[in-house]
């Protein structure tokens, strides 16, 4: 479909007979809109990329864009190692481990319980996969404070749980195994291993699972990504800094120095410009480079169940 | 025929995600509602008293305001941005389209703190790649781009940049579903460029641009994340504590311990995202969950 529409725009650009002045005036302002959206939206965060190659004086003096030398990472990497005796690796640790525990959660009861709403008609699957709708489709901070006056009920607060366990409750993941399995599992396959003596858990073991890596893979980023951005849920949770994910960190980071606000006086730190803004690196590229090799996901992610095949 | 061994089988796979609906889900709900109802240190049940306390507050107001205001901006924004790129980059799909589409969606990555740090840097006029924007508007400090009036707008522009990226993408993917024939037919009728794009191809999409609406409206009305870090990056200097619904919300537990205000205010949040959240499930066709049967 894709290659034909292609096929299309190149005959009739071959029967125009190269670029005419009108071609030019047509194309003009598609590109020019096109690149005006590129500079918004990649600029910020070039800048970000260049900014720790600087010293701070150099940030306020030299173009914006302009790159510093190499080795300014390395002090700015060294200066930041100050801030709490190196609490940002911490940060960094903690962030890694909650989101994986997220994931390996998530994915362990997301994909069973998607087979089975997929494969099976029992009492109680209408109201299962409505709840599971309205969870999907409310945002997660609706739930933050709730959550929050409930983990305080119990006293789970500023424990790794009080972040980890409401990140794997994730509907939206159950949706996207439902969707997989009632889209790529024919029934009669599974009836059949029925008859000849399969249990369900021989089922689910045998024929589910191997077919469930897209399905794992999708729940897998989505869930990824939403914990290790997240910030209001592990903000309200966690209140020792040890236990803080990068997200949280970086914000008391910024905080806690003049590096934004130059003009507030009585910071001892070597934390300016360059080092906020490496730190800042530490959030943004490890999602950045995930986010570049799962566009795909996205699309198949938001779409599915709204279209057929 | 299922056994009665397939039933518990099933359960037993089941039994995991229906434990985790009810204790992050179900229970956090209930609870709040109890809270927002009861007495905050005698747990009396008091009516509606909460919920006049809350909404009386002159914070609650002035919270509300700002968040519409700031909706008022970002929703129609995401609107012209996401449907125009889209639609130019579907006129012709090249490495060029490619590379702006993956530019474009790189933002969503970064969002909370990250981007607001960035973005306080973008928006302070002697270091941003944007200082010359800001001098034709005659602004040269953080204290002219960050002042209450223009609060709205800068965390428009954030959330713009992070979410616009993610829709996109959605967006393009759905006019890459527009059959071939009809793109065509339209063009040996005599279409052009535009009035294939505005005719035919806009009206196709439109239903994913009522839902990225209906949901860029659920999720800004709970925003929380750039006033809270603006706030506190700029030491206090600019936004405040309970500039957002939900910040007001968050501010009467830590403040001043009453859960059961902060209750009856998450409540009303939660509510709103409710009705949102039924209206895509009864009235658009997105979820569909009888496609099994």
């Amino acid at each position: 479909m894709n290659k034909n529409t292609v096929r299309l725009d190149q005959v009739k650009t071959k029967s125009s007979q190269g670029f005419s002045l009108k071609d030019w005036l047509l194309v003009a302002p598609r590109v020019s809109v096109l690149l005006l959206a590129a500079i918004f939206f990649a600029v910020p965060l070039l800048w970000l990329l260049f900014a720790p190659s600087k010293t701070d004086d150099q940030i306020l003096q030299s173009a914006p864009l302009a790159f510093g030398a190499l080795e300014n990472f390395a002090v700015a990497f060294h200066n930041l190692m100050t801030y709490g005796d190196g609490v940002l690796l911490t940060w960094a640790g903690n962030s890694v481990l909650y989101a994986v525990l997220a994931v390996l959660l998530a994915v362990a009861v997301c994909v069973p319980a998607g087979y089975v709403l997929a494969t099976q008609n029992f009492p109680g699957r209408k109201l299962l996969l409505n709840l599971t709708l309205i969870g999907l489709i409310m945002p997660a901070s609706a739930l933050v404070l709730p959550l929050f006056l409930g983990m305080t009920s119990v006293k789970l607060v500023n424990t790794l749980w009080s972040v980890v366990l409401p990140s794997a409750f994730f509907p939206f993941g159950v949706y996207l195994s439902f969707v997989y399995f009632a889209g790529n599992l024919a029934k009669d396959v599974l009836n059949s291993a029925r008859i000849d003596g399969c249990d369900e858990f021989q089922l689910f073991r045998y024929i589910g699972l191997p077919l469930a890596s897209p399905a794992v893979s999708l729940v897998a980023f989505f869930c990824f990504v939403g914990s290790w951005n997240n910030y209001f849920l592990p903000f309200v949770m966690l209140n020792d800094d040890r236990t803080f994910s990068l997200p949280i960190g970086l914000a008391a980071l910024v905080s806690s120095t003049p590096a934004l606000n130059p003009a507030v006086g009585g910071f001892i730190l070597p934390i300016k410009r360059p080092e906020v803004a490496l730190a800042g690196l530490f959030v943004i590229v490890p999602i950045v480079v995930i986010f570049v090799f799962s566009q795909r996901f996205v699309r198949s992610g938001m779409t599915a169940g709204a279209e057929k095949g | 025929v299922l056994s009665r061994r397939t039933y518990w089988q099933s359960y037993v796979m089941l039994f995991p995600y229906i434990i985790f609906l009810l204790a992050f889900g179900l229970l956090p709900t209930f609870y709040t509602v109890y809270l927002s109802v009861t007495d905050n240190s005698s747990q009396i049940f008091v009516g509606i008293t909460n919920f006049m306390t809350a909404f009386g507050d002159f914070r609650f107001l002035s919270a509300l305001k700002n968040v519409f205001l700031f909706m008022l901006i970002w929703l129609p924004a995401m609107l012209v941005v996401v449907s125009t790129l889209s639609l130019l980059l579907h006129v012709r799909q090249s490495w060029f389209s490619e590379t702006m589409k993956m530019l474009y969606y790189i933002p969503g990555a970064i969002t909370g703190s990250a981007s607001v740090l960035v973005w306080l840097f973008m928006f302070t006029p002697s270091l941003s790649p944007f200082g010359g924007l800001f001098g034709l508007f005659g602004v040269n400090n953080l204290v002219q781009t960050l002042n209450a009036d223009q609060m709205p707008w800068v965390i428009a522009i954030m959330t713009l940049f992070a979410s616009a990226g993610f829709w996109i993408v959605v967006i393009y993917g759905a006019l890459m579903g527009i059959p071939k024939e009809l793109l065509e037919a339209a063009q040996i009728d005599g279409c052009n460029d535009f009035q294939l794009a505005t005719r035919i191809k806009l009206p196709l999409v439109s239903r994913y641009l009522v839902l990225m609406l209906i949901l860029s409206f659920a999720g800004g009305i709970q925003v929380f994340v750039e006033p809270q870090v603006i706030y506190s990056a700029t030491l206090k200097s600019f936004g405040n504590s309970t500039w957002s619904l939900n910040q007001l919300a968050y501010n009467y537990v830590v403040e001043l311990g009453n859960f059961s205000i902060s209750a009856a205010l998450s409540l009303g949040l939660l509510l709103i995202s409710l009705a949102l959240a039924l209206i895509v499930i009864y009235k658009t066709d997105f979820y569909r969950t009888e496609a099994a049967e």
